[in-house]
C-alpha cells in the first residue's frame, strides 16, 4: 500500500505539469489580451505593448511558462493582474467558501442519494423504485443555472424566506455557523445537491439491486439473518462503488460551480474562475486551475485508499 | 437538566428562525447598491472597471483637480472646479497651464492637499522610476492624459502642467485623475496593496470596510471641503453582482436597494412591484463603426447614407422596451456639441434609391460582414439589436453577415484596426462609445494619425478637412468658441454619415421606493451625496 501511495503521489507531477501547460496555452490561444484585466477599453496598442513589457508578457511563451513553473514549485502562484493581490490569498479565501458550499451540497445530495438509491434498489420494479428513479433523472437533467434562479424567485422574492445572494449580510469575512449566516448557504447548496443526488441514487440503485440478486444474500436469509443484518452486508458490498462515485462528485463540487456561484454571488472558486476568464487574468486562472487539478488528484487518491479499506479484496 | 436544555435550545432556535425570516431591517440611511462589476473597483485612486469604477470608487473617495457638475438632471453636465479653483493656459505659451489649488483641503488621513500631492500623483502614473509608480494605476490613468508631458510645483497651492502641443482638452483629461494621499501611502509602508485596504482621498466618502469581490462600505466624510456635498446617508455599501438576474433578485428580495442596469425584460415587473426605474440621456452612443480602408464599400457616401436611412430607430426603441434614445446624430440629442446637422431619419425608400444609384438592390444586394459582440460593457442587447438592424438593412439592398465575437476578442480587434487580421475582413464593427469629452467623442475615432498602434481610429478614416477641424477645436481655448468648432465637427460626422448612428443608452437604474433625493445627471458618473433613505 505504501508503494502504491508513493507511486500515485509521484504521478501528480506530470499531471500538474500537463494541466498547467494546457491551461497556459489555451488562455494565450484564445483571442483577447492577457492585459484585459488592467487596461481601459480605449488603451492604444502602443500603451499595451509598454505594459506587456512591464508584466513580462513580451517574453516568448516557453520562457513565461518556465518562470511561472519555477515560482509555482516554490509555492508562489503569482499575483492577480486585475487586483494586484497574491493568487495564493485569492484562492485561499475562495476555496474556504467553496468548501463550505460543496460539503453542504454533498451532505444533502449524498444523504438523499443514498436513501433514494437504497429504497429504489430494495423495491426494484415497484412504484417506489419508479418514483425514486424519476427524482434521480430529474436531478441530473435539471440545469443548475435555471434551478437556482427558480429557487431564488420562489424562496427569496415571493416568500422572502431566504436571501437571494451573497455569503452573509456583511460578506464572508465574519462567517459564523449560526442561522443568520447559514441561511445564505441553503439555496446554493440545495441547487448544487441535485446532480450528485441524482447520480448517487442511480448508482446505488443499480448496485443494491445487483447485490440483492446475488446468491450470498439468499444464503444469508436462509441462515436466518435478520433483514437489518442482510442490509449491513449489502451496504458493505455497495460501499466501494458508491464511494468512488461520491468522491468524484465531491471533487467536482470542490472545484466550484461557476454557474451556481455566479447566480448566487457566492464568493468561491467558481465565481473567481468566472471573473478570471472574462478578465483574461492569466496568473489567477493558471493558479486556480492548477490548485483545483491537484486537489482533484489528491481526492481521488483518498477515495482509492478508502475503497481498499472498505473492501479488503481491492489490493493496491 | 437535559430536557430543560433541549427545550431552551428549541425555543432559541424557533426565536432565531422567526427573527431571520422577517425582512432584514437596516439602520436608517444605509444604501446598498448592486453593481454590474464582478469585483470592487480598485480603491487606490485610479479605479479600474471603466465608467462604473470611476463612478463608485473614483469620485466617491477621491476628487480630481477638475470635477464634473453632477447636480442637474436636465442640463448637460460640464466641468467645474474640483481640487483646483481655477486653471488657465499661459497666453503666450499655450503648452503651459497654471492650476490654482483649493486651500485647506484635507485628505481623509488628515494631511493637507497641496501642489506636491498633484506632482506626486502624476508621477504615480507617468514616472516609472518614482517609488510610488504603480503599473496598475498607470495602465488606467496614462491613456487618459495623453497630452501631459511635464509638471511642476510653482508654490504650495499652484501647479504648472505642460503639454507637448497646445491642447485645450487638458481639463477634460485631468477630470480622470483622482488624487491619492502621499502621506497615507508613506504611512502604510509605501505599499499600494496596503493602501488599497485603507485608502485616503479628499472625496465626500471614506472607505471603512473592504471584502474583496464581496462588498465595500463607505461612510460620509464630514470634513469634506464642499459643505453642500457632504453625504446625507449614514453608509453606502457597494456589492458586485455581475449576473443581471441575480441583481434583480437581490433588489426584489430586499437585499439591496439599488441596482445598476436592470435587464430590459425585468423593467415592467419592477415597475409593477413599485420599484423606481430611473433613466436619463448621457454621453453614450451605440453605433457601427465603418471601415474606410481601401476596398470598403463604406467609402461610398451613398452607401453610408443609405445605411443610416434604412434604420428604424423608433422600432428598435420598442424592442428595447423604451430604454433607449433613437440617434438623430452621433452625439445624443441635447448635447452642447450637437449643432445643426441633417438629422438621421428612417426612410427606406430613399435608402433603396441611394443603393440603386450605387448599383445594389434587394435582388442584387451588397454583402457586408460586420463584427458584433455577444455582450459587453455598454453594449445593451447586442444580439437582438443587431439582428433587428440586419433585417432593416436587408430590406434596402444589403445582405448583412455577422462575425460574432466574445467581448475581449472584439476589443482586441477594435484596438488593432480594420486592416488588421484580427478584424477578420469586416467592414463595420459594432461598438458603444463613451463620448463625454471632445477627445473621446470625436478625435480618437477620426484623426488620421490615430490609427493603430497609436490610437483607435479603427476605420482608418483620413480627411485633411476633418484633421484641420480637430486641430482647431484642440487649440481653441475659449469655451464658447471651442463649442462652436465641436458643433461643426459633429455636423460633418452626421452629414457625411461617418458612422451608422443607431441609438443611445439611458443608463437605467432600478431602486427601492425608499431611495430619495437622487438626481441622475446626464453623465457617466453620479453624485451620491444628496441621497437619503426614507
Amino acid at each position: 500500500m505504501l508503494l502504491y501511495l508513493l507511486r500515485r503521489i509521484f504521478y501528480v507531477i506530470p499531471i500538474a505539469l500537463a494541466v498547467s501547460a494546457v491551461c497556459f496555452s489555451l488562455v494565450f490561444l484564445a483571442p483577447g489580451d492577457p492585459l484585459s484585466a488592467v487596461l481601459p477599453p480605449d488603451a492604444t496598442t502602443e500603451l499595451i505593448n509598454k505594459l506587456k513589457a512591464d508584466y513580462g508578457f513580451d517574453q516568448p511563451l516557453p520562457v513565461q511558462f518556465g518562470r511561472w513553473v519555477t515560482r509555482a514549485l516554490h509555492g508562489d502562484l503569482g499575483t492577480s493582474i486585475a487586483t494586484g493581490r497574491p493568487v495564493n490569498s485569492e484562492i485561499g479565501r475562495a476555496i474556504v467558501n467553496t468548501f463550505m458550499l460543496a460539503m453542504c451540497a454533498c451532505g444533502i445530495g449524498f444523504f438523499f442519494g443514498l436513501l433514494f438509491g437504497i429504497v429504489a434498489g430494495y423495491f426494484q420494479g415497484r412504484w417506489l423504485d419508479k418514483l425514486m428513479t424519476s427524482i434521480a433523472v430529474t436531478g441530473v437533467s435539471m440545469p443548475h443555472y435555471w434551478l437556482g434562479m427558480v429557487l431564488v424567485i420562489i424562496f427569496s422574492v415571493l416568500l422572502d424566506w431566504l436571501p437571494a445572494m451573497g455569503a452573509g449580510a456583511s460578506g464572508s469575512d465574519d462567517w459564523m455557523w449560526d442561522w443568520e449566516h447559514m441561511k445564505y448557504l441553503v439555496l446554493p447548496a440545495v441547487t448544487l445537491s441535485f446532480i450528485p443526488m441524482g447520480i448517487v441514487t442511480r448508482t446505488v440503485r443499480a448496485i443494491v439491486a445487483e447485490i440483492l440478486n446475488q446468491e450470498f444474500v439468499q444464503a444469508l436469509y436462509a441462515k436466518g439473518m435478520s433483514a437489518f443484518g442482510v442490509f449491513r452486508h449489502v451496504v458493505k458490498n455497495a460501499a466501494p462503488t458508491a464511494l468512488a462515485v461520491m468522491g468524484i462528485q465531491l471533487g467536482y463540487l470542490l472545484g466550484g460551480s461557476i454557474l451556481v456561484e455566479t447566480v448566487f454571488a457566492w464568493p468561491g472558486t467558481g465565481f473567481l474562475l468566472n471573473t478570471a476568464i472574462f478578465q483574461r487574468d492569466l496568473p489567477l486562472l493558471q493558479g486556480t486551475i492548477l490548485f483545483l487539478a491537484l486537489f482533484f488528484v489528491l481526492l481521488n487518491l483518498i477515495v482509492d485508499v478508502a475503497q481498499g479499506l472498505f473492501d479488503p479484496r481491492i489490493k493496491r | 437538566m437535559p430536557v430543560q436544555r433541549f427545550r431552551t435550545t428549541l425555543l432559541a432556535l424557533a426565536a432565531g428562525l422567526t427573527v431571520s425570516f422577517a425582512s432584514s431591517a437596516f439602520a436608517q440611511g444605509t444604501l446598498r447598491i448592486g453593481m454590474t462589476a464582478a469585483d470592487i473597483p480598485l480603491t487606490t485612486g485610479q479605479p479600474d472597471q471603466g465608467g462604473e469604477g470611476q463612478r463608485f470608487m473614483g469620485y466617491t473617495v477621491y476628487d480630481a483637480l477638475v470635477n464634473w457638475d453632477l447636480s442637474s438632471a436636465t442640463k448637460p453636465s460640464s466641468l467645474v472646479p474640483g481640487l483646483a479653483l481655477s486653471w488657465k493656459a499661459n497666453d503666450k505659451d499655450k503648452t503651459h497651464w497654471i492650476f490654482i489649488l483649493r486651500k485647506g483641503v484635507l485628505f481623509h488621513d488628515g494631511s493637507e492637499f497641496t501642489a506636491e500631492a498633484v506632482v506626486w500623483n502624476l508621477d504615480k502614473l507617468l514616472k516609472k522610476d518614482a517609488p510610488q509608480y504603480d503599473p496598475k494605476q498607470a495602465a488606467q490613468g496614462r491613456s487618459r492624459i495623453p497630452s501631459i508631458t511635464n509638471y511642476k510645483v510653482i508654490d504650495k497651492y499652484t501647479v504648472e502642467i505642460g503639454t507637448a502641443d497646445p491642447d485645450a482638452f487638458v481639463p477634460f483629461q485631468l477630470a480622470w485623475i483622482p488624487m491619492s494621499s502621499p502621506a497615507q501611502w508613506e504611512k502604510v509602508g509605501k505599499n499600494w496593496e496596503a493602501f488599497a485596504k485603507t485608502p485616503s482621498g479628499t472625496g465626500p466618502w471614506k472607505l471603512t470596510a473592504l471584502t474583496p469581490r464581496e462588498r465595500a462600505e463607505l461612510v460620509p466624510n464630514k470634513a469634506y471641503w464642499d459643505k453642500a456635498r457632504v453625504p446625507k446617508l449614514d453608509k453606502l455599501v457597494l456589492i458586485p453582482l455581475p449576473e443581471a438576474n441575480t441583481r434583480v433578485a437581490a433588489l426584489r428580495s430586499g437585499q439591496v436597494d439599488w441596482i445598476e442596469a436592470p435587464p430590459p425584460d425585468s423593467v415592467e415587473s419592477l415597475k409593477g412591484a413599485k420599484f423606481q426605474i430611473v433613466t436619463n440621456a448621457y454621453p453614450h452612443n451605440w453605433v457601427w463603426h465603418l471601415s474606410r480602408a481601401e476596398g470598403s464599400p463604406f467609402n461610398d457616401i451613398r452607401i453610408r447614407q443609405a445605411a443610416n436611412l434604412a434604420i428604424d430607430r423608433k422600432g428598435l426603441n420598442q424592442l428595447l422596451g423604451g430604454l433607449s434614445i433613437p440617434a438623430t446624430g452621433f452625439v445624443q440629442p441635447g448635447s452642447a456639441w450637437f449643432g445643426k446637422p441633417t438629422e438621421n431619419k428612417f426612410d427606406p425608400a430613399a435608402a433603396r434609391k441611394l443603393m440603386a444609384e450605387a448599383g445594389y438592390s434587394k435582388a442584387k444586394p451588397l454583402v457586408i460582414k460586420v463584427m458584433i459582440p455577444s455582450s459587453g460593457s455598454g453594449m445593451m442587447q447586442p444580439l437582438p439589436m443587431n439582428e433587428f438592424l440586419q433585417q432593416n438593412l436587408n430590406e434596402v439592398g444589403f445582405k448583412v453577415d455577422f462575425e460574432v465575437m466574445e467581448w475581449n476578442a472584439l476589443l482586441a480587434a477594435w484596438r488593432a484596426g480594420s486592416k488588421d487580421p484580427l478584424s477578420r475582413g469586416v467592414v463595420a464593427l459594432n461598438y458603444s462609445y463613451f463620448i463625454q469629452d471632445p477627445f473621446t467623442a470625436f478625435t480618437r475615432h477620426v484623426q488620421s494619425d490615430l490609427v493603430a498602434p497609436k490610437g483607435t481610429n479603427w476605420g482608418h478614416y483620413k480627411d485633411p478637412a476633418m484633421d484641420a477641424l480637430l486641430l482647431k477645436a484642440k487649440t481653441t481655448f475659449e469655451p464658447e468658441a471651442q463649442t462652436k468648432v465641436l458643433q461643426q465637427i459633429h455636423e460633418k460626422f452626421v452629414n457625411e454619415a461617418l458612422f451608422l448612428d443607431i441609438t443611445h443608452d439611458v443608463n437605467p437604474r432600478a431602486m427601492s421606493p425608499k431611495v430619495k433625493g437622487f438626481v441622475q445627471a446626464k453623465n457617466w458618473f453620479q453624485d451620491f451625496s444628496p441621497i437619503y433613505m426614507q
